[in-house]
């Protein structure tokens, strides 16, 4: 063998060790990743199934002491709220970044949404909760399914706004060209052309916000408060799945406390079913493209 | 019908670079006029300063005037009615990567809140028969989306969906560069055939192209026009050194 043969074959095989390496390290980080999730989710599954029953779906939680009954109202409690929340986040996260990406190029205006939004993201969630408490709840004068709805709403605003903008800044300028190139008009050209191509990335972003602020527990207590009963109004305090398994996981009854895991068990499920409903229904029209 | 241009004192500017130099041209209605000149010499610029795609860049300018027909291109009329009146197809292939290839054809139509069904079908259908594409894609109409065509389908796809919303005046910049002599051959024709309905203004590196499709030549230098004449006084007695120079093949 000559000497470059030699280090051909020593250049290879060095090459597919670093490969192998590589691919190693790859299933090891993705294994990081998986892990907690899967042992989260089979640690509420062992402690939570046991407690999930029709009851559990159907009815209203009953007084201490008493065994039994369900999470029911929380559930809707949790739907109503979230609901508000993203009325009032999704399209005015879209819209600032719809702003941020197409108009407010190196505006100070711009900027200064931008760095808002950057902070807002920082802000801890007991904050929200209190800033909203002081803003609408002690306004008010009591706590409502409103003003819960508020903090997670303006929750959810800083995430959606910069993948908004993150994602309409990836499409190509020449897809924006080619709609104004069709003589549409710039507005109809973002709105049809810029956000439909970036939504697949945009619906991520709404989806990453909902399910974070989905299981906010602290924003709550000072704004929705919690409810034993069924929401009449969406004036009033109401339950929601978070302050109920909250204050069940601190109570000192085991029955309680089984609920509170089962609570818990259904949160997850239900975040997940959701943002799997959300993601196949409006993926529909929309085509991937290969880029 | 097609309208004719007229283009007069023409100057165009991105940032401090000035890109287009006192351009004057008339291109006659329902004929085919072709640009050709060595890269760089500003034949992008200077069809995108005929339909206003020019100043979307932040950065360009222009000035002078454009006429069509009888109406001043930048002083009567908005970019938006212009763009609609003079199509264009893009140098590069820019379908919208997230529709099918039918919503492609018809966003012209869709985008200017055009909704008939039937009309919008025989419009998706004509067009695409037009830059002879029909045949390959007519199964996966709404199946495929537009980006998931070669290179040389997505161009056809543009020039498709450019004629779907039947302007006035055709820009092509270079729209047959990404495709096989099959397909070019096919756009050549579909150009030829367009001159009854359309003016037709086509970017072209290929000379025998431009002496195929093309009626009158310009021969564009430095973003200046050299001469402009008949396609065949230009490649067969250029009246200037530098059009002989550049067409013989000695540089560019
Ligand atoms: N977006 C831009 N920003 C800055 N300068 C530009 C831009 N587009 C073009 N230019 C400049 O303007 C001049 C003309 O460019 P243009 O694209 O019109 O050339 P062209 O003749 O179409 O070339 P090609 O045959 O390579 O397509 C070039 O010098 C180029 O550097
Ligand atoms: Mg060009």
């Amino acid at each position: 063998m000559t000497e470059t043969q030699q280090s051909g074959k020593l250049n290879s095989v060095l090459r597919s060790m670093a490969n192998h390496t590589a691919t190693g390290l790859a299933v090891a980080s993705t294994i990081l990743v998986v892990a907690p999730l899967l042992a989260i989710f089979g640690y509420l599954l062992y402690k939570g199934a046991s407690s999930l029953n029709f009851d559990f779906f159907t009815k209203l939680p009953v007084p201490i002491g008493e065994t039994g009954g369900g999470m029911a109202n929380a559930i809707v409690g949790s739907a109503i709220v979230l609901g508000l929340g993203s009325m009032l986040g999704i399209p005015v996260g879209i819209a600032s970044g719809v702003y941020l990406a197409e108009f407010g190029r190196g505006k100070l205006l711009a900027n200064m949404v931008r760095f808002t939004a950057d902070v807002l993201n920082g802000v801890p969630s007991i904050v929200m909760g209190i800033s909203i408490y002081a803003l609408i709840v002690l306004r008010e004068k009591h706590f409502s399914a409103f003003a819960g709805g508020a903090v997670l709403g303006i929750m959810m605003i800083p995430t959606i706004t910069r993948t908004t903008e993150e994602m309409l800044l990836t499409v190509p300028n020449v897809v924006r060209e080619a709609a104004l190139g069709l003589g549409v008009p710039n507005w109809r050209a973002v709105t049809s052309v810029m956000l439909r191509t970036a939504s697949p990335g945009i619906i991520t972003g709404c989806m990453l916000a909902f399910a974070r602020v989905a299981g906010e527990t602290a924003p709550l207590l000072f704004t929705a408060f919690g409810n034993e009963f069924w929401p009449k109004s969406l004036n009033q305090p109401i339950a929601a799945l978070p302050l109920q398994i909250y204050t069940y996981a601190i109570s000192p009854y085991d029955d309680q406390h089984r609920l509170a895991w089962a609570g818990a068990l259904v949160l997850i499920i239900l975040i997940m079913v959701s943002v799997t409903l959300v993601r196949y229904v409006t993926s529909h029209g929309v085509m991937k493209g290969a880029r | 019908m097609g309208v004719g241009i007229e283009v007069k004192n023409l100057n165009a500017w991105y940032g401090q670079t000035h890109s287009l130099v006192d351009i004057n041209l008339n291109m006659p209605a329902n004929h085919a006029t072709a640009l050709i000149g060595p890269s760089g010499c500003g034949k992008s610029t200077f069809v995108r300063c005929l339909n206003r795609m020019h100043e979307t860049n932040p950065i360009a300018r222009a000035t002078g005037s454009v006429r069509m027909g009888d109406i001043d291109v930048y002083k009567d009329a908005s970019p938006v009615e212009i763009r609609r009146r003079i199509g264009m197809v893009f140098q590069r292939p820019n379908p919208f990567p997230t529709m099918s290839i039918y919503d492609n054809v018809a966003s012209g139509l869709k985008l200017n809140g055009f909704r008939n069904r039937r009309i919008m079908d025989e419009v998706v259908e004509r067009s695409l028969r037009g830059s002879a594409l029909w045949d390959e894609v007519k199964d996966d109409l709404r199946k495929k989306s537009g980006a998931s065509l070669s290179g040389g389908q997505q161009q056809r796809l543009c020039i498709a969906r450019a004629l779907a919303v039947e302007p006035e005046v055709l820009l092509m910049d270079e729209p047959a560069s990404a495709l096989d002599p099959v397909s070019t051959s096919k756009i050549e024709d579909l150009i030829f055939n367009l001159k009854s309905q359309y003016t037709i203004v086509i970017v072209t590196h290929n000379m025998q192209q431009a002496a195929r499709v093309a009626e009158n030549t310009g021969f564009f230098l430095n973003g200046r026009m050299v001469e402009f004449d008949s396609t065949h006084k230009i490649f067969t007695n250029p009246s200037d050194k530098r059009t002989e120079d550049y067409i013989t093949g000695r540089f560019g």
